[in-house]
């Protein structure tokens, strides 16, 4: 267990939302020391030397996703993707709460790094608090001379705006977010052109999520080593883990990578409630594979390459714990629901097949959970896989496929 | 040059331009990949993933950049683990593509059956049911089955008007996008989209008025299932029952291609009649699009108010009278008449019955004179357009310049060639005194007041940066047209613009010339056969013997009745009863253009051939031949029996027209894409082009011969005056014209005469847009109403052409508001 919090500080600074409260405890140094003192290419190489991962789900390397951007189109942008909208998830809205200005200050220090003189927090509908929030303290940050023109006296300038969207899971994909930040539907666009190539109004554009671009002051700050000292080689750094579920103390952990679900589970979250045993875990909230938990799965490593070890992916680390009273057919019956509503409807086999996949598990839990029907549900939802435009049509597939497929006894009732 | 690669389609070696599409470079190898949203003419969006594909690409060795070869020497090739839609994917050296593998296979038989769970299989009932993407390719790629329990399927709205001309049926729909896309990406309005999400997404209008464009109707040839119909063919008739014919639409100077899709059927007492207008394809007038007002006012032609009996005058009556009677009737005032006859004839006749009457003329020293609004018809057969002009080439190096038109409402076609030359580069010059839809796409709006085109024209050549893009410019081209415009200034102004033409050396070379923005579809055509306008056209009738074709004086302006009675005698041929038919001494009905063979000139001098599509009404006969058997009784022998042979004649006779032939206009070459065969998943419902492209009439200045360009004539300048307004003639592309005002869809969309105000003027009568106002113009008053134009001056109010208000050139009005309010006595 850490001693002290890297992104959840406010757990140990009182105050930290405060702005003298942040600047004395270091605040906006790793910004000032940037901007004054490095070249872009220099601190996207310090992000890529710590290992930093993308937190929003797939893992990619920060660094290299930042050095993919294309240089011979201006401007660039950076936008931080404050969507979090996957059930189970509740990490970044924590961290901007209660930790704002360090995260401001990663919003900054990547603006920086690939020379975008505006960035967007693009946050679901529901956060309008939260927005609200944000934009008073990116005032403060402006009255305080940290954000604005011509910035430590350098000709560097950099603005934040916010943006809320209409409360759509699909703008959480990255294309569909920069759709909706130009004011269209929020539908995902067709990939390549990359973001990096053809991102915001057409131009090159990092997409960041909330707690990557949190990590980055204190990586600027201690430097890479330090970072890449954390968690395990192929996952650097420490992880806020959402656990929910069945556990006794659901909530955000901070912990390193390489903690293992039974730490996570029993040491942080209190253990199962009633002392039940854990049947399946969701790694990666709705959009999840199931992984049947045993001994050996209780026992293993968080970070990415581990938990694909188990048939699933970590994904943005919202951890969903199943205890012995759910059956599956339940839980499916929820993800599917979500999708279906969330499905943006673009694309066929999302828009058709989530809604098939509905009819046919309500059907399955009404009438007596027939083999044909659940045959033709898992049927339905592999026919969908590797077909669709973004991966939401792939995520409602996951759960349902690994619960038929992993606990074939609670779809034979 | 673009690049050429090669790449391996389902075992078959294809080289294409790099960056083509894998769909479409499967289509040039002849290997149909299914589709829905992928259209050839909008940009893919890979949504309703039907064309997933396996695509292998050569693995290449990063240090020399060679291609990684296998153990049998043949190139490395990865495959990505999911399928690929062929429509987002370009083609690259060396690929390797499968449309009917296992693989593939399975991956478009399961978007065919997500799709079907959402679509009501009511194919019987279905307008599209015959030529529908989703019933062909169902059959084709389908599973053959449903696992889909029919009972679950969603039910939805089935008549959803978008706005009164389109239909949505909500079940059919399969959110491919294609109208949304349409609209925005090539008619530029922008007007549909779509609400909700997910299974509930649903097309909506979002203007008011419902569907607000006049290109609607493309979206239903487009729309890959029975979806989006028209108003006019919902539940009209089968697919499989129509017959279609070749034919040019003759609502504007463009000169589209379309078909007639015919049916005999029991609803029309057994005749053979028209059911739709579809366009047909051709590339460099219309691609394969049409507007609204050629897709829904044919039914004119249909009209029970058609004539059918010549009619001659007796005590003051008009009776029916046999064809002998009525022919000897008029031959024997025209022998009498000789010098003194005046044909004035339309652009609304093909070039063989102008060709005809021109003879005729001419013959007995007569005068063939066009009834017309607008001059330079003349100078547009000097300077060009001529051979090898063609809007799909134009693009970068090419200025294009539209002064005094409103081409949105005027020539719709050409709004949208303008608007993509414009997207492949082009610049354009737009000058109007007042604002139209084209001005977005301008590189430089000019705005004149009205009376200063000419000097606006002359600017254009001079140093600076709009004369320079025009000047410099590689190719230029200038559509004129006559905003605000009557005979004199229009005149004036192509004359203007011609001599910038020459002046700049834009003129004899293909791209380069000027184009009549007409008000008839035949107007050039006329020119080119040596029909004049009349600047005094009351004072040219005054004790003449009048032959009327195709035009209807009497209706238009009250000034013209006064003249027609002060002529010696007057025989009107035309469709109707018109007003000049009302007071003529001889009647002859004449047939509609499509129930005969002809051809039309466009603006862009293009001849093209129209075909007869439903049998002529009884009684009645072609224009070219009713002057023939007219001539006769005059004792002047003209072909009457074959359009083709009196088009041989004019061939002979006509210097631009020489060499041409009816088989020659027939020609047709390859097009892309390709549209209109049994792929019609593919472009839509468009026909292919079997009948004949057209053909391009030489200008003076492609025959490099020498000619002098007239002097600007100085034209009297209306200005408006202190407390006077000035009227100005504007064009509504929905008139009350007569083949508007039969068309019972369209008539919804004409709204009322009206008069359109600057605000301040408005404000100073005591009026608001929408009251009405009495209009004094010209000796006639009536009632309009109040429109607010921001864009136009103070003294200026405008006034729509063929809205019943008589207006054939700018002129002194008055307007008086109800509280009697006056601005003018």
């Amino acid at each position: 267990m850490l001693m002290t919090h890297i992104l959840l500080r406010h757990r140990d600074i009182p105050d930290i939302n405060k702005l003298n409260v942040y600047k004395s405890n270091g605040g906006f140094e790793a910004f000032k020391k940037v901007v004054t003192k490095m070249k872009p290419g220099e601190v996207t190489d310090a992000v890529k030397a710590s290992g930093l991962r993308g937190r929003g789900g797939a893992g990619f390397p920060t660094g290299v996703k930042w050095s993919f951007i294309d240089n011979k189109i201006w401007p660039h942008y950076v936008v931080a993707n404050a969507d979090e909208s996957e059930p189970g998830t509740f990490k970044d809205r924590e961290i901007m709460e209660s930790n704002p200005f360090q995260f401001l200050e990663g919003v900054a220090i990547a603006s920086y790094a690939v020379g975008a003189n505006a960035a967007y927090v693009y946050l679901r509908g529901e956060f309008w608090q939260v927005a609200k929030f944000l934009d008073e303290k990116i005032a403060e940050m402006g009255e305080a001379g940290v954000l604005g023109e011509n910035l430590f006296g350098t000709d560097y300038s950099l603005h934040i705006y916010t943006h809320l969207g209409a409360g759509a899971y699909i703008c959480g994909e990255e294309t569909a977010m920069l759709e909706s930040i130009e004011g269209k539907r929020g539908t995902p666009r067709i990939r390549p052109p990359f973001p990096a190539v053809y991102g915001l109004y057409g131009k090159p554009t990092v997409v960041n999520n909330v707690e990557t671009l949190t990590n980055l002051p204190m990586i600027l700050a201690n430097g890479a080593d330090w970072y890449k000292n954390m968690g395990t080689p192929d996952s650097a750094g420490v992880k806020v883990f959402s656990l929910s579920g069945r556990v006794r103390k659901p909530g955000n952990y901070e912990l390193p990578f390489g903690t293992t679900f039974r730490q996570l589970i029993y040491e942080h979250g209190g253990g199962v409630q009633e002392g039940r045993p854990v049947k399946a875990i969701m790694p990666a909230g709705a959009s999840s594979s199931f992984i049947a938990a045993d001994e050996k799965v209780l026992d293993t490593q968080m970070d990415y390459a581990a938990v694909r070890t188990l048939g699933a992916d970590l994904g943005s680390a919202s951890v969903i714990v199943i205890d012995d009273t759910v059956s599956m057919d339940w839980v499916i019956n929820k993800t599917i629901h979500f999708f279906k509503h969330e499905s943006c409807g673009k694309c066929t086999p999302c828009r058709e097949g989530t809604y098939w996949m509905m009819h046919l598990i309500e059907d399955i839990r009404d009438g007596g959970h027939s083999t044909d029907n659940v045959d033709l549900l898992l049927n339905v939802a592999k026919q969908m896989q590797n077909k669709c435009l973004c991966p939401l049509g792939e995520f409602s597939t996951m759960a349902v496929v690994t619960g038929i497929e992993r606990f074939a006894q609670d779809f034979t009732k | 040059m673009t690049k050429q690669v090669t790449l391996t389609i389902d075992g078959k070696q294809v080289t294409v331009p790099d960056g083509m599409l894998v769909v479409d470079a499967a289509k040039e190898a002849g290997i149909d990949i299914p589709v829905f949203c992928y259209h050839p003419k909008m940009e893919p969006v890979g949504m309703c993933r039907m064309c997933l594909v396996e695509i292998g690409r050569p693995v290449m060795d990063r240090t020399t950049g060679k291609p990684i070869l296998d153990d049998k020497g043949e190139p490395k090739l990865q495959f990505l683990p999911k399928l690929e839609t062929a429509c987002t994917n370009p083609v690259s050296e060396g690929m390797v593509v499968y449309t009917q593998s296992e693989k593939a296979e399975a991956g478009q038989k399961s978007t065919i059956e997500f799709l079907l769970t959402s679509h009501p299989l009511d194919c019987p009932i279905c307008d599209k049911g015959g030529e529908c993407p989703l019933q062909n390719l169902t059959m084709a790629y389908g599973p053959g089955k449903s696992r889909f329990l029919f009972d679950e399927k969603m039910h939805l709205a089935k008549m959803v008007p978008l706005g009164e001309l389109i239909y949505l049926d909500q079940e059919r729909c399969i959110q491919c996008a294609r109208c949304i896309r349409f609209q925005d990406e090539v008619a530029g309005d922008a007007v549909l989209g779509f609400d909700e999400r997910g299974r509930s997404t649903q097309i909506v209008s979002l203007s008011d008025p419902g569907f607000d464009s006049v290109f609607s109707g493309n979206t239903t040839d487009i729309c890959p299932v029975g979806a989006l119909t028209t108003a006019d063919f919902r539940f009209g008739a089968r697919p499989w029952e129509l017959s279609s014919s070749a034919s040019i639409c003759s609502q504007c100077p463009v000169g589209c291609n379309i078909t007639f899709n015919t049916r005999r059927e029991a609803m029309s007492d057994g005749k053979i009649v028209i059911k739709r207008v579809m366009p047909r394809q051709n590339e460099e007038v219309n691609e394969i699009w049409m507007c609204d007002k050629g897709r829904f006012a044919y039914h004119y032609a249909e009209s029970e108010k058609r004539l059918s009996k010549p009619l001659i005058r007796k005590d003051g009556k008009l009776s029916r009278a046999s064809w002998d009677a009525a022919t000897q009737a008029a031959g024997e005032a025209i022998a009498k008449a000789k010098k003194d006859l005046v044909v004035l004839a339309s652009g609304r006749l093909s070039n063989e019955d102008l060709f005809n009457l021109k003879s005729f003329a001419d013959q007995v020293e007569g005068k063939a004179v066009l009834y017309t609004h607008m001059g330079g018809g003349d100078l547009v057969s000097l300077v060009g357009v001529g051979q090898g002009t063609n809007f799909g080439a134009m693009g970068a190096g090419t200025t294009i310049v539209v002064v005094a038109s409103d081409l949105y409402e005027e020539a719709p076609v050409w709004y949208l060639r303008v608007k993509q030359a414009v997207q492949r580069g082009a610049a354009l010059i737009v000058a109007n005194p007042r604002e139209t839809k084209l001005d977005r796409y301008a590189s430089f709006v000019i705005r004149y007041s009205y009376g200063d085109e000419v000097r606006t024209v002359h600017d254009l050549t001079k140093k600076g940066k709009v004369g320079d893009a025009f000047a410099k410019a590689e190719n230029a081209v200038i559509l004129f047209g006559s905003d605000g415009l009557g005979l004199d200034g229009s005149t004036a102004l192509a004359t203007a613009c011609a001599r910038a033409l020459n002046d700049t050396e834009h003129a004899g070379k293909p791209n380069n010339g000027l184009i009549g923005v007409w008000q008839r579809a035949n107007d050039q055509g006329a020119w080119e056969i040596g029909f004049r306008p009349e600047e005094n056209l009351v004072g040219a009738l005054k004790g003449k013997t009048v032959y009327v074709v195709g035009a209807d004086p009497a209706g238009d302006d009250p000034a013209l009745v006064r003249a027609l009675h002060g002529t010696e005698f007057v025989i009107a041929q035309d469709l109707f009863e018109t007003e000049t038919a009302k007071l003529a001494d001889v009647v002859l009905p004449a047939q509609a253009y499509t129930e005969r063979e002809g051809t039309f000139t466009s603006g862009e001098r293009r001849v093209q051939r129209f075909y007869p599509a439903v049998p002529a009404l009884d009684g009645t006969r072609p224009d070219f031949a009713i002057t023939s058997q007219v001539a006769r009784q005059a004792s002047v022998i003209l072909e009457g029996t074959s359009a083709s042979v009196v088009f041989d004649i004019l061939a002979e006779d006509i210097k631009s027209f020489a060499g041409l032939n009816y088989a020659k206009l027939a020609e047709v070459k390859p097009q892309r894409p390709i549209v209109g065969r049994g792929d019609l998943y593919y472009g839509g419902t468009t026909y292919e082009n079997k009948f004949g492209l057209g053909v391009q009439l030489s200008s003076a200045a492609d025959r490099s011969e020498k000619f002098t360009l007239p002097r600007v004539q100085k034209v009297e300048e209306l200005r408006p005056k202190e407390k006077k307004l000035l009227a100005v003639p504007v064009t509504k592309l929905y008139d009350r014209g007569v083949t508007v005002e039969s068309a019972k869809l369209l008539n919804q969309r004409i709204g009322e005469a009206f008069v359109a105000l600057h605000p301040s003027a408005a404000e100073q009568l005591g009026v608001e847009a929408g009251e009405r106002v009495k209009l004094s113009l010209d000796g006639v008053s009536e009632d309009v109403v109040v429109k607010i134009d921001e864009t136009i001056s103070t003294g200026v109010v405008l006034v729509p052409r063929s809205m019943g208000l008589p207006i054939s050139a700018p002129a002194e009005a008055s307007l008086k508001a109800a509280k009697k309010v006056s601005v003018r006595a």
